[in-house]
């Protein structure tokens, strides 16, 4: 625009030192970008699509989290945030929207997972860095990993045929998919990320801290205890915080597990459902356009909510590592 | 310039001449297609039929209509049917506001959908068979007795003649249709006491195979010939395609066809509606599984 002004100011200039000007002011923007060369002008449209790349991330995210508010608020406030959050039946047919069995059911099967998940997990972690020989720890490491690659559905047809019967026969009930089910699925699915990173935060505390306990007469047991595990306790606190990400967002592996039915989770041999499983199993019948559907992107929210507060607390903690 | 403009332009003229052989090949292969039908098929359905179906409704319905959809698009080669889900509800009402040309529902129409104008034909008849596991010792229960058991009041297989097991209710997520008959059927709409809530008629069968205690309800389309449960009987009749066709086996629901009254369908979604209805869809519903009307 405004060169189309400093044009007009001046009628008398003829088309060719026009075609000047317009080269010239190309030349500057091309200096200020320090594009001299081609090579430069290359390397910046490569630095553009990198940008580009990294902006889709930041675009999905930003996405992903305006139309969860946009589609579940409306629901949740019409249903009433507090008969929504805190109610305890849901029926949604018959327009009894309370999700607390789930929320609670989500944090019951977390926390139970992480009861199991991170002892286990820590003291493979331990084993791994500083008690197992090479050969023991490359084969227990790969093991690891296959776990981790194993996709959540396998975890769940695995945990249907194998452990719900095995649920149900060792406690005599009559059904084995309910809530110890799905934890100890959960417990499983987030060892691996458990075992990984706990493992290498020990691997990084300094030889120098080990030497100087075991100098003093401490045992070899004693000073992983003692020291090393304290020394990496941000480390491991970083695990558990992404075990508990792992577990809380899980629905393929326990939907054919818990049970999936909407009851509070009384006990562990009830069968319950996550809220999670609450979207996957009924999105597909519910009508679009209804209070039904949406409050199904609200539990979607409120589930989103719960992995940002994780997120919150994860960075908190590398945080915390960086300045210790 | 000018030699850029020349290629481009040729390119084009290339593609058009691509695109008219192509028009003319496809030509050749309708005129095929329409010719080699045996002629009973052709002389039914006039032969110069075109333009899409639409169909929606209730979920239990996809594989009876799909088989028929498929059947209808293969003799008449410019029609397309689509089977789109959303429940039976919805099905009424996308005929009701036009939608769809044809809503699917698994129920009979109530008395108020009536009233709005909306018309049943009942495509075919839907048994849904109660399963237990293949060593229950219970073979036999009335619709009471299984209402009894999923509500919760009955808790042990030996008050029914079994043994000192305890019963595992197996059944289906809110929404799908079999649930939806089963409860409405039974009259136990909400307030079904489940052990577990599965998201397949074979997840179903599946979970009743593998524990002695269970009992669960599936398509009796979906139990026939599966090896690890039996289907009881119900009052003393046995759940069969004779059974609920002649209407002694209780538990059964109808397949209907919802049009509405004074709408007229497109002449390919009329030909479609008569074919399904008739007795030549017969055996493509049996074999989906359903229980045909039509003699």
């Amino acid at each position: 625009m405004e060169n189309e002004k400093i044009l007009a100011q001046m009628p008398d200039q003829t088309k060719e030192e026009r075609a000047v000007k317009g080269a010239s002011a190309l030349t500057r923007l091309k200096n200020r970008f320090g594009l001299h060369t081609a090579r430069d002008v290359l390397e910046f449209s490569v630095h553009g699509f990198f940008f580009l790349c990294g902006f889709l991330a930041v675009a999905c995210v930003l996405f992903i989290s305006v139309y969860l508010v946009v589609s579940g608020l409306p629901a949740m406030l019409e249903i009433g945030v507090a008969d929504f959050l805190l109610g305890d039946t849901w029926t949604a047919r018959q327009g009894q929207f309370g999700i607390l069995p789930f929320i609670l059911t989500s944090v019951a099967g977390t926390g139970g997972a992480i009861l199991i998940g991170v002892p286990v997990g820590v003291l493979t972690a331990m084993f791994l860095a500083k008690v197992a020989n090479n050969k023991v720890a490359a084969v227990i490491r790969s093991a690891v990993s296959l776990l981790a690659g194993i996709p959540s559905v396998v975890y769940g047809l695995v945990g249907m045929v194998v452990l719900v019967p095995a649920v149900q026969q060792a406690f005599g009930l009559s059904s084995g998919a309910n809530l110890l089910s799905a934890i100890v699925v959960l417990a499983v699915m987030i060892l691996p990320s458990i075992i990984n990173v706990a493992e290498t935060s020990l691997r990084a505390v300094p030889k120098e801290y080990e030497e100087a306990s075991l100098a003093l007469g401490a045992t070899h047991i004693e000073t992983i205890f003692r020291v090393s595990l304290p020394a990496a306790r941000s480390g491991v606190a970083t695990s558990i915080v992404l075990g508990v990400g792992r577990a809380i967002g899980e629905a393929m592996a326990i939907i054919m597990v818990s049970g999936n039915v909407a009851n509070m989770p009384g006990s562990l041999f009830t069968p319950v459902r996550f809220l999670t499983t609450a979207i996957t199993s009924e999105m597909n019948y519910a009508p679009a356009g209804s209070l039904w559907k949406e409050s199904l992107f609200s539990i979607g929210l409120v589930l989103f909510l719960f992995i940002m507060l994780i997120n919150v607390i994860l960075n908190v903690f590398i945080k915390n590592k960086k300045e210790g | 310039m000018n030699m850029k403009k020349r290629i481009l332009a040729l390119c084009m003229a290339g593609l058009m001449a691509v695109g008219v052989l192509a028009g003319c090949s496809n030509n050749g292969d309708g005129a095929d297609n329409t010719g080699s039908p045996d002629p009973s098929q052709s002389q039914s359905q006039p032969a110069d039929l075109s333009g899409s179906v639409t169909t929606l409704g209730s979920t239990s319905m996809d594989s009876v209509m799909n088989t028929l959809a498929e059947q209808f698009g293969l003799d008449n080669p410019g029609v397309t049917v689509s089977v789109e889900g959303g429940g039976s509800s919805a099905g009424v009402e996308a005929a009701s506001n036009g939608t769809a040309d044809i809503g699917l529902a698994s129920r009979a129409l109530k008395d108020e959908e009536k009233e709005q104008g909306l018309v049943e034909t009942v495509l075919a008849l839907d048994g849904i068979a109660i399963i237990v596991n293949a060593d229950n010792g219970v073979a036999d229960l009335t619709v009471e007795q299984i209402a009894s058991i999923f509500t919760g009041e009955v808790t042990n297989w030996s008050e029914l003649g079994g043994s000192d097991l305890e019963i595992a209710c197996y059944g289906r997520e809110a929404g799908s249709g079999t649930r939806d008959g089963f409860e409405s059927i039974t009259g136990t709409e909400d307030t079904c006491v489940l052990d577990q809530e599965l998201t397949s008629t074979g997840a179903v069968i599946e979970a009743v195979r593998s524990n002695p205690n269970a009992i669960g309800y599936a398509s009796l389309s979906a139990v026939e010939g599966q090896e690890g449960i039996k289907a009881i009987t119900v009052g003393g009749v046995e759940c069969s395609e004779a059974t609920v066709l002649d209407g002694t086996y209780q538990i059964q629901r109808p397949f209907v066809l919802v049009t509405k009254e004074g709408v007229d369908l497109t002449p390919a979604a009329q030909a479609f509606f008569d074919w399904a209805t008739s007795a030549a869809a017969a055996d493509l519903i049996r074999s989906a599984g359903a229980v045909p009307v039509a003699e």
